[in-house]
């Protein structure tokens, strides 16, 4: 069978039917999923709901922008980059809830803000609304894509071969989006007064949450050889803005960091004013009407 | 009757359908256990939509060929790659208007590298052959594919992008 373009069996053919609204088998059906000897299991899930949680919550923020960026492939490409990220999120969730008896559909949508893992990078506000910006939400992946990326690329090497795997595939797509935030504020940093001064505010207000994704936490003290200790990839991540922002034109912003509540943070599951309002959008649908599918 | 391996070799991808899942490369392995069908897919991208239509495609396909019991498996590792697309399906993909991937070869341990310009790969346009197009966004119609434009005859084709 020969097709004049690569859509009309979509129309035709017998097989035919569209990709999506047939619903969702779990994330990781008929993966191998043994839990490597002595790990703590406990502090395991905790793990992936941190993970899982970073991509989910951006994920949810990136979306936002969809129909609202400055331009129609923009609004494909940050469409696009949530997607992989919640691809992320529904494996490291599935993961979790294999130790805590909870599927990802109840971890997403069921948790309580005290129970989300995710920083507060991954949750602030930085448009399309009032108060936000695109090159905000470029800077903010820029950081973001860098720091998950270097994460990423040494939690291949994780003993837990499901979190290798994740990572492995994640890898690939996080090096994507890492070059788009850094083409995007190179364009926007070398580009007019108006882009230039925008992009540095962008930055600007992002810096504060930049700390917290290099502190380590109990949890991942906890797991040798399973977790990546954040520390370990602050140079790392330094050298990759340095790059960025040096070919930008633009100024590395003070170190200052973000208020804590009581010395806690997003990885406590202490969050920012916005989270709530974050939660009551993502979960609205589910909560009214439990178990709705497509 | 035809084997197994025969019948989900035929099953199309749901998103590029000129594909089959063997060209494509998503599918790593049949084989039966115990009058069992076993089928090993493997995802594209994370968030692939289209990985649970291939498991209900591949399914339907083994039982209405007379296997009654099929199980579907996921593999996550190794990462699929655009260089596991067959030169079969490479030919049919540039026959549908949509142009192939580069060969990247495998990847690199340690940090990876980056790219503050997209880089410069000779991508053929699939209409007029010309060598002499660009990209207009990294991110088109689905995960795997990016938009070019092609600057001899005009027109803008989709490449599925190399991973």
């Amino acid at each position: 069978m020969s097709f004049d373009n690569a859509y009309e069996s979509l129309l035709g053919h017998e097989d035919a039917h569209w990709a999506f609204g047939t619903g969702f088998s779990e994330a990781l059906s008929g993966v191998d999923r043994e839990f490597p000897a002595g790990v703590d299991k406990d502090a395991l899930a905790s793990y992936c709901l941190m993970l899982g949680d970073d991509a989910l919550i951006f994920s949810q923020r990136l979306s936002e922008w969809c129909s609202r960026a400055p331009e129609l492939e923009e609004d494909i490409a940050l469409a696009n980059i949530a997607l992989d990220l919640l691809g992320q999120a529904r494996m490291l969730l599935t993961r979790a809830g294999e130790v805590l008896g909870r599927d990802e559909d109840a971890l997403a949508y069921l948790r309580d803000e005290r129970e989300f893992r995710n920083v507060h990078l991954a949750e602030i506000d930085c448009g399309p609304g009032p108060g936000g910006d695109f090159a905000t939400t470029i800077a903010r992946l820029l950081v973001f894509s860098s720091w998950r990326l270097a994460l990423f690329s040494r939690l291949r090497g994780s003993a837990d071969p499901v979190l290798a795997a994740i990572a492995e595939k994640g890898v690939k797509e996080l090096a994507y989006h890492r070059d788009h935030a850094a083409q995007w504020t190179v364009r926007l940093g070398d580009g007019t007064d108006e882009s230039h001064r925008r992009m540095q505010a962008g930055l600007e207000r992002v810096w504060p949450f930049v700390d917290e994704l290099f502190a380590t936490h109990s949890v991942e003290a906890a797991l040798q050889g399973v977790a990546v200790d954040p520390a370990s990839l602050r140079s790392e991540v330094d050298g990759v803005l340095e790059a960025v922002l040096s070919a930008a034109g633009l100024t590395r912003p003070k170190d200052t960091r973000a208020a804590r509540v009581a010395g806690m943070a997003g990885r406590d599951g202490v969050h920012t004013e916005v989270m709530g309002y974050l939660l009551a959008e993502m979960q609205h649908l589910h909560r009214s009407l439990p178990g709705a599918v497509w | 009757m035809t084997t197994a391996l025969e019948v989900a070799s035929a099953v199309r991808d749901p998103e590029l359908p000129v594909l089959t899942l063997a060209d494509l490369g998503v599918l790593r392995e049949v084989s039966e256990e115990d009058g069992r069908v076993v089928v090993t897919i493997t995802p594209t991208y994370s968030g692939c939509p289209a990985i649970d239509e291939m498991g209900a495609d591949l399914r339907r396909s083994l039982v209405g060929a007379g296997y009654a019991e099929v199980e579907v498996r996921l593999s996550l590792s190794p990462a699929w790659t655009t260089d596991w697309i067959s030169e079969e399906g490479r030919e049919k993909l540039a026959q549908a208007g949509i142009a192939p991937p580069s060969r990247i070869g495998p990847t690199v341990a340690g940090p990876i590298p980056l790219n503050l310009v997209p880089p410069s790969r000779q991508v053929a346009c699939p209409q007029c052959g010309s060598l002499n197009t660009s990209e207009i966004s990294r991110f088109g119609s689905t995960a795997c594919k990016a938009l070019r434009r092609c600057h001899a005859c005009a027109e803008p084709f989709e490449h599925v992008k190399e991973i």
